[in-house]
Formats: C-alpha cells, sequence, structure tokens
C-alpha cells in the first residue's frame, strides 16, 4: 500500500468510527453526549443504558457486518465474474432466504398458524431459521452445479436463474395469500438491522467475520482474476478452488446477513465502486479493506439517517441505501469520467 | 550463444497429441504424435492458417490444457495441470486476452509475475521490486510504471504482458499471436523485441503469428502445423525452398485463392534468393 493509500485508509477509519458514534447517539431518544460514556460503562440503571446497550450498540454493530459484509461480497462477485453490475445477491442466495421467509409467513397461515405467523417480529428466530434454511439450499445448489461447470459466466447465469426461480415460487405463494400475510412478508423485503439482538450477533458476528478473512487469504488469486482466468492459471493459481471458495464465502455471508436482517439493497454493489474510486487502484489488497472500511461507514451513515430527524418515524433502511447510495455512486460516476478514469473493474 | 556446444533444451515433447476431450465419445484430435524440442536463447515461430491448432498447440504446451497423449516436460519436469504453481515457475504464458482492467498501475501489474514465486499476499520483497524493475527496463517501459495499464496504447500494452512473463522468470515463454491487435510499426517492434530478449535473456521463446513475413525475419527455427495435424519443422530458409509454404497454407476450398497463394510465396522465395 503506498502513502496516498495509506493515508485515505486512516481518514476512512476516521470517518467510520465517527458514524459509528453518530449512531449511538442520534435516535428518537437523544443522548446527551456529556452523559455518553458514563451510560456506557453500564453502572447505572436508567433507560437510557437500556437504549445505548440493548438497542443502539447491537444495530450499529449489525450496521458494520451488514456493510462490510455486503460490501466485501459484492466486491468478490465483480471480480470472479469481471461485471461491474454483479453484487451480493446475483447468485440467488436472499431469493433463498426469500423463499424461505414467504414460506413461512405466507404458505404456513393456510395450515391454521395465523395467529402466531402475524405476530412475528423482525429478528424473531422463526424468520432466521427459515431464511437461514431458504439460503443454504439456494448456496447448497449454486456450489454443486458451480463445481461441475468451467466458466465464471454460465454460474453467474445459474445464479441469475434459481434467483428467478424462487422469486417466481415466491410470487405464486403472495398471489394465493391473505392481504395480511402479503403485508408481513412484504415489510420483511425492506430490511431492516433493528432487530437484531446480542443472541443474534452471537451467531452472526462469527460468521460474517470468518468470511471476511477467509477474503483477505483469497487477495493474490483474486488480482489474478482481473487479468483473466487463463492468465491466472499460468500464474499458478487454482481458479476452481479460488472460484468455489469465493463462491461459499459470498453465500455465507448474504445467507446469514440476509437471515438477520432481509435483503438490504445497493451497498453490496456501489461500495466496491466507492472504493476503487477513492483508492485509484483495483488491487485487492487496498480495496479490500477500502470496501470494508465505506461499507460499514455508509451503512452506519444510513441507519443515522434512517431514523427520521426530529421524529419517532423509521425509514426501511432498504429506502435509505438507495436513496443515499444512489446520488453518491452518480457523483462518483460522473467526476471519475471527468478525470478519464471509469470505474469499471 | 548459438554456438552448438552451448545450445541447451528447455523444452521436450514426445509423441505429444493435442485437441480436445469429449465426454462418451472419441477426442477431438488436432495433431498427433509431435516430437518438439525448444532450445535456450533461441526464438520459435509457429505458423499455420486458424484452425490449425495453433492457440490449442500452446495452451497444451504451456499446461493449460490437457494433452491427449505423450508427455511435455521442460528442464526435465513434467509440465501438468495438477501442480500449477511449479509449471508457472518453468513456463509464462502470454495470452491473446487483452487489459481490461481499469486504475491498475503497469507495475501492479508486471508484478503479478512474481506469483508464482513469493507468499499467499503477493507482497513484494527487494529482489522481486528489482526483477520487476528490470523486466519494465527490458521492455523500454520503466517510465511507465505507475502509468493505469489499460490507458495505454495496444502496443504498450503488449509490451507490458511481456514484461509480467518476464517478470515470472522462467526459463520458456509463449505467446500467442503477440502481434494480433497491433499496426505495423507495432508488429515490427514486438517481433524484434522478442529476438532481443532471448539473446539478451538466454530464454526459450515460442510465439504464434499470421505474420509470416516480420516472423521470418526474427526466428531461429520454424513449426509449421496444417489444417489436419500435419506438423513440419526445421531450418526456415530450407523450409521455404522446399515449399513447406505452399503446402501448409494450401486451401482445398478454394481452388481460385489458391494460385494466389502459390504466386504469393514464390514471390518470397525469389526475394529470398535475391
Amino acid at each position: 500500500m503506498d502513502k496516498r493509500s495509506g493515508t485515505v485508509m486512516l481518514m476512512l477509519v476516521g470517518a467510520t468510527l465517527l458514524a459509528f458514534a453518530g449512531d449511538l447517539l442520534f435516535g428518537s431518544v437523544k443522548v446527551p453526549l456529556g452523559d455518553f460514556f458514563r451510560l456506557i460503562q453500564g453502572d447505572e440503571n436508567s433507560n437510557l443504558t437500556y437504549i445505548l446497550w440493548q438497542i443502539r450498540l447491537p444495530k450499529a454493530l449489525t450496521a458494520i457486518l451488514a456493510g462490510s459484509g455486503l460490501a466485501v461480497c459484492g466486491l468478490l462477485m465483480q471480480t470472479l465474474f469481471r461485471n461491474p453490475l454483479a453484487g451480493p445477491y446475483v447468485l440467488g442466495i436472499s431469493s433463498g432466504a426469500s423463499l424461505g421467509v414467504a414460506l413461512l409467513v405466507m404458505a404456513s397461515s393456510w395450515f391454521g398458524g395465523q395467529a402466531l405467523v402475524h405476530s412475528l417480529p423482525y429478528g424473531h428466530w422463526g424468520l432466521v431459521i427459515a431464511a437461514m434454511g431458504g439460503a443454504l439450499l439456494v448456496m447448497l445448489l449454486v456450489i454443486m452445479v458451480s463445481a461441475r461447470l468451467t466458466d465464471a459466466v454460465s454460474i453467474l447465469i445459474i445464479g441469475i436463474m434459481f434467483g428467478s426461480a424462487t422469486g417466481a415460487v415466491v410470487n405464486v405463494l403472495q398471489y394465493f395469500s391473505d392481504p395480511d400475510s402479503v403485508h408481513n412478508f412484504v415489510v420483511w423485503t425492506f430490511g431492516s438491522i433493528s432487530g437484531v439482538t446480542w443472541s443474534h450477533l452471537a451467531l452472526l458476528a462469527p460468521l460474517i467475520t470468518t468470511g471476511l478473512l477467509v477474503s483477505f487469504i483469497l487477495q493474490k488469486p483474486l488480482n489474478a482474476i482481473l487479468l483473466g482466468e487463463n492468465q491466472a492459471r499460468t500464474l499458478g493459481i487454482r481458479i476452481r478452488s479460488v472460484r468455489l471458495a469465493i463462491i461459499t464465502i459470498t453465500s455465507l455471508i448474504t445467507g446469514a446477513l440476509t437471515a438477520f436482517t432481509g435483503p438490504i439493497a445497493f451497498i453490496g454493489v456501489a461500495v466496491p465502486h466507492l472504493a476503487r474510486a477513492i483508492f485509484q487502484t483495483s488491487d485487492h489488497r487496498v480495496i479490500l479493506p477500502g470496501s470494508i472500511l465505506a461499507g460499514s461507514g455508509l451503512m452506519l451513515l444510513c441507519d443515522i439517517l434512517a431514523q427520521v430527524p426530529a421524529s419517532n418515524q423509521i425509514l426501511p433502511v432498504n429506502t435509505v441505501t438507495s436513496l443515499i447510495g444512489a446520488p453518491i455512486l452518480i457523483w462518483v460516476v460522473i467526476r471519475s469520467r471527468r478525470n478519464r478514469n471509469s470505474i469499471q473493474t | 550463444m548459438n554456438d552448438p556446444a552451448e545450445i541447451q533444451e528447455t523444452l521436450r515433447a514426445v509423441g505429444l497429441s493435442v485437441g480436445y476431450r469429449h465426454v462418451g465419445r472419441k477426442h477431438t484430435f488436432l495433431a498427433k504424435n509431435l516430437n518438439l524440442v525448444l532450445n535456450r536463447g533461441q526464438v520459435t515461430g509457429l505458423l499455420g492458417p486458424n484452425g490449425s491448432g495453433k492457440s490449442t498447440l500452446l495452451r497444451t504446451l504451456g499446461g493449460l490444457q490437457p494433452a491427449l497423449q505423450g508427455s511435455v516436460t521442460v528442464l526435465g519436469v513434467p509440465v501438468s495441470g495438477r501442480n500449477i504453481r511449479q509449471t508457472a515457475r518453468l513456463i509464462s504464458l502470454v495470452l491473446t486476452e487483452k487489459i481490461d482492467v481499469k486504475n491498475l498501475t503497469v507495475f501492479s501489474l508486471v508484478s503479478m509475475g512474481r506469483y508464482p514465486h513469493n507468499s499467499w499476499t503477493g507482497r513484494l520483497d527487494k529482489k522481486d521490486r528489482l526483477i520487476v524493475g528490470k523486466s519494465l527496463d527490458q521492455v523500454h517501459l520503466s517510465g511507465f510504471a505507475s502509468a493505469f495499464a489499460n490507458e495505454l496504447s495496444d502496443g504498450e500494452q503488449q509490451r507490458v504482458l511481456i514484461a509480467r512473463a518476464l517478470a515470472q522468470d522462467t526459463p520458456l515463454i509463449i505467446l500467442d499471436e503477440p502481434t494480433a491487435h497491433l499496426d505495423l510499426p507495432g508488429r515490427i517492434s514486438i517481433m524484434h523485441l522478442l529476438k532481443t530478449l532471448a539473446d539478451e535473456t538466454c530464454r526459450s521463446i515460442l510465439f504464434s503469428s499470421h505474420d509470416l513475413e516480420l516472423t521470418l525475419e526474427v526466428i531461429h527455427a520454424l513449426w509449421l502445423l496444417k489444417k489436419g495435424g500435419e506438423f513440419l519443422t526445421g531450418d526456415p530458409a530450407t523450409l521455404m525452398k522446399a515449399g513447406a509454404f505452399e503446402q501448409v497454407f494450401s486451401s482445398e476450398e478454394d481452388p481460385a485463392g489458391q494460385e494466389a497463394i502459390d504466386n504469393y510465396f514464390s514471390g518470397l522465395r525469389n526475394k529470398a534468393a535475391r
């Protein structure tokens, strides 16, 4: 990493820490900055301590896990498929998760489970397990198929087909369900990071961190893939094992995240472009940590803005990520075009 | 350099058949039972019409594709798809794919040539940096180290890829149509660069091309591959005299074109005789 990248990286770390602090302080109940350090020690048994420890902190940590995980998955997919539009969801894993949730929320109402289903809050273990089951199913299918295929583009096509097929099943379920169930399901598809509790984090955090750590081991093969898969092989890279590792990590991270937070739009596709533009490089040794930081920071920022200022309303996180993220990406594209550096993979 | 006593072979292929494997039906053979040798410090050109299997032969020799029969060794070490890291230390390949990655500097790209030698992080030590610098020097691109590779001209990009192959520090470099996308000055400079590199670095260089006359200018040995798998090799001038080119490039589908082809080669032969 050169000097400029190092400086920018430090600035990103600072910005992410600021966003983290901001996410803890802002919300429907304002935490006074002066009381913050006293409250965070947790000696005092007040409402504010409870809010900080049981609501704000898990939510901020989830934002970091989701932001960094989705950004890294997007980067991995864009590099593997050499396609700037690829994102964490192209493998169809999140569609598998929504199929699981749709089955739980809508199909179970046909068997008299209505009362139970309608009261399911976000982050309920029933939802989590249903989503994980769906994600796992598609993940196994994708891995099994991709182990047999020789080229990456076929895997992309098959991932998208899995997505469409599961999406169609979900549509059929919606068509035959009562409005309440459909509403419940649609709310789930908006995504939310506020339903994640400490006990969820105990499972989610190790899964995501493992995925991120393994992605760091892959930085050299990822760089080689930038030259094309065949050229990477001539550099001594075992392309099939690397591809399998990339797909497994992406499935693991997106599956786990979707199970706990629902699908979160935009971050995965946009952040790698943002990182490439900020650091002016495609070298994974730089943009991998860069994407983690930018993803965490952006997700925290979106979460702060989701608490509509001066009100008790919370916007669905999906709308915020797209509303905030799209203008940022448009600005980045226009700016870098002007500098004659386009920002594709 | 070309003192017969000093000639040393880098690659040897025995009974090599190349082509494509199919499940459940017969393999497609593009060439059968080839016996090939490449020597240190020599440039070998592979010529042949489209579809004769030039790329397949190069890919098989480079270990990207399994041989249907026979064996390939480099410095006595068998080339196999199984130990590709070892193969990558023996053979470097420059394929026809263009550089389409944005925001990657020439230095970063060339330093990927060190991947078969360095650790899992791809971190360059002092020796690696020296080799990368020297490779850039050898292709006359030392001033371009921090330029973005995709913003260079086609000829410069080809030199970047050759520098990457040089940085890989292998006894053999194989290039698949290195002059395909280039204009005439670009073709001439790449061809002569290959010759200089073989002389200066004592490596074997094998390349395929459709640039017949330029190829004949720079090579020490010639391989001719005809559609249907017929293979001719030897001293370029002798092959020319024997009418090997007419035979290899004959087009059975187009008898009218054949006359023009014959005229072209007899013209070349006369020029060479003068």
